[in-house]
């Protein structure tokens, strides 16, 4: 498959094997070649827009988050490791990402486990329901919460009439509002990488397990959650690094009470005008992400995490 | 259902009821914005207290609105003619690379989905002020494009892969030029995964925020970052109308992919 754009390099090669001195090797080698040429230049648009729009600009924001005054200086990392303010919305953020990482985890995880053992099509009625979420803006998620966590919606109301508590906004423009949000944007994110792993388990296994003896929790714990410990660990990974660098739902849930790092890039341009400070958070940021990335990679292998990505 | 006669159904009724609550936690929100916006109240009350179509009215008869959908629909639909023809050059150039290059130009074409976007979009609003063309539509193309071409190379690539490429070589060794044969032997073949992919195109860029609220303001400001500073300057039930609008279309397009994917799995 992986010759197959081009057939003519591999029957040169044979060609070369078995009789050196073939007359027209050299011209289909050098039609072979580019040949393949040809086929690697379809991918220069693409290289293009990434290298005019990614590379070049990260780079180039890379090499302002060390400039300060004109000259060479650290002095917008040690900002982020000193002042109290930024080691906040450090915290903030890890704090939030963990809290909304583990939700996704114990809530999920009995989702993805009964889906996966449904029959067809109540098991596609499920996913449906896990997936619609999937499909619908951002900021239409984020206004349902707007109204069913605000003043006027059912609960809080509901709340203050029992006697539970005399706050109206108990429930929102704080990170109890943000971490409701954004566990319904992510959810998804752990129940789907974790229903593919799930759905391929071999379920005479605990049918052996039940066979040799062992009561049905202990099959569970001894057999099945160590065999899906792989899916776990992709949608943990998913979760985690897409919530630490969450914008919109903190951004309107919070209610500028809650500020995570994104916020603090943002507002670092657009109220500053300082692309230094902005861009060595963002640096921060993309090391974080990108070295949990490949550390998964490395531990439960790409296709596990990269396949399930929309 | 196999492993039930171990342990007795309401023994694992905690199970379904835990999963019925997250499966209402994940679904119900969405049909909350409905009937809001058919409230006849101002204030975010639910359930409404009344009912009327002023917000529906209030959006079309708004002009910034209006601008606003005209604005995202021209971005989307030209980030879908960008981008779906790149990416499928990307994926077929990935598919018949050897291995190495491959998997090196794969990882490269996906970036854009490992890096957070708000750093993009700092990237990205970084050049355009270089170059001077913010809240252009063409710029706002390109930066969607960007982050639809990653999802446009994934989906054709996994139309590919299911594709045998001997039939394209077939066509060649007949006399048929390699452009000739991608358009009238593979194309054909993998088009459903295209038109999927083109959706998505358009589908990211209709629902992108983040990068639009850099770089798509002025004049072409998108609908998702009107609606952004809406929700957080002033809430009113315009946005739930817009919304509702969003879901219905939204709705249409998954039916639609599903349907095409259905077709193909066939």
């Amino acid at each position: 498959m992986s010759t197959a754009g081009s057939l003519i390099p591999p029957r040169t090669q044979q060609h070369q094997a078995a009789e050196p001195a073939a007359p027209n090797a050299v011209a289909l080698a050098r039609q072979g070649r580019r040949d393949r040429l040809l086929v690697l230049s379809l991918l220069l648009p693409a290289g293009a827009l990434l290298l005019a729009l990614l590379i070049i600009p990260v780079g180039w924001l890379f090499y302002l988050s060390l400039i300060e005054g004109g000259e060479y200086s650290l002095v917008h990392y040690e900002r982020i490791w000193t002042m109290r303010s930024y080691q906040n919305i450090l915290w903030t953020t890890v704090k939030i990402s963990v809290i909304v990482t583990v939700i996704c985890a114990v809530v999920g995880y009995p989702t993805a486990y009964l889906l996966a053992q449904l029959p067809g099509p109540l098991a596609a009625v499920g996913l449906a329901m896990v997936m619609i979420p999937f499909w619908i803006s951002i900021l239409v998620r984020t206004y349902a919460w707007l109204i069913l966590l605000g003043a006027r919606g059912p609960i809080v109301p509901f709340l203050q009439q029992v006697g539970l508590t005399d706050n109206p906004f108990l429930l929102l423009y704080n990170e109890t509002g943000t971490i409701i949000g954004m566990v319904h944007v992510m959810l998804p994110f752990f129940i789907l990488p974790l229903y593919a792993n799930l759905r391929s388990f071999d379920w005479n296994l605990m049918h052996a397990a039940a066979s040799m003896g062992a009561p049905p929790t202990s099959a569970f714990f001894r057999v099945f959650l160590p065999m899906s410990l792989a899916g776990i660990w992709a949608g943990v990974v998913l979760v985690f690094v897409q919530s630490i660098g969450f914008y919109v739902t903190p951004a309107l849930l919070g209610g500028g009470r809650v500020t995570m790092v994104s916020m603090k890039i943002a507002s670092n341009i657009q109220e500053y005008f300082d692309w230094g400070a902005a861009s060595a958070l963002g640096v921060v940021l993309l090391l974080i992400a990108s070295s949990i990335l490949i550390l998964a990679a490395r531990l439960i292998g790409g296709g596990q995490l990269w396949g399930t990505t929309r | 259902m196999r492993d039930l006669h171990h342990i007795s159904f309401w023994r694992r009724s905690w199970l379904f009821l835990v999963v019925l609550a997250t499966l209402l936690f994940l679904i119900l929100p969405i049909f909350v914005v409905i009937p809001v916006s058919f409230s006849d109240s101002q204030y975010l009350t639910f359930p409404p207290p009344g009912y009327s179509l002023r917000w529906y009215s209030a959006f079309i008869e708004s002009r910034e609105w209006q601008a606003s959908l005209r604005a995202s629909l021209t971005a989307a639909t030209l980030t879908m003619l960008v981008a779906t023809p790149i990416g499928v050059m990307a994926a077929y150039a990935i598919n018949s690379a050897a291995p190495r290059w491959a998997r090196l130009a794969y990882g490269v074409v996906l970036l854009p989905l490992i890096v957070p976007h708000i750093l993009i979009a700092i990237a990205v609003f970084y050049v355009y002020i270089k170059l001077r063309v913010v809240n252009s539509m063409p710029s706002i193309v390109f930066a969607h494009a960007l982050l639809a071409i990653p999802i446009v190379t994934i989906t054709v690539l996994a139309g590919l892969k299911s594709f045998d490429m001997k039939q394209e070589m077939v066509a060649r060794s007949l006399g048929a030029s390699r452009l000739g044969a991608f358009f009238f032997v593979t194309l054909p073949q993998i088009a459903p995964s295209v038109v999927c992919a083109a959706v998505f195109a358009f589908a990211t860029s209709l629902d992108e925020v983040i990068v639009s609220l850099f770089v798509a303001g002025g004049e072409n400001t998108v609908l998702t970052r009107r609606m952004f500073v809406a929700l957080r300057d002033a809430i009113t039930p315009t946005v739930a109308a817009i919304s509702t609008i969003i879901i219905v279309a939204s709705l249409i397009i998954a039916g639609l992919i599903l349907l095409l994917n259905r077709r193909t799995s066939r």
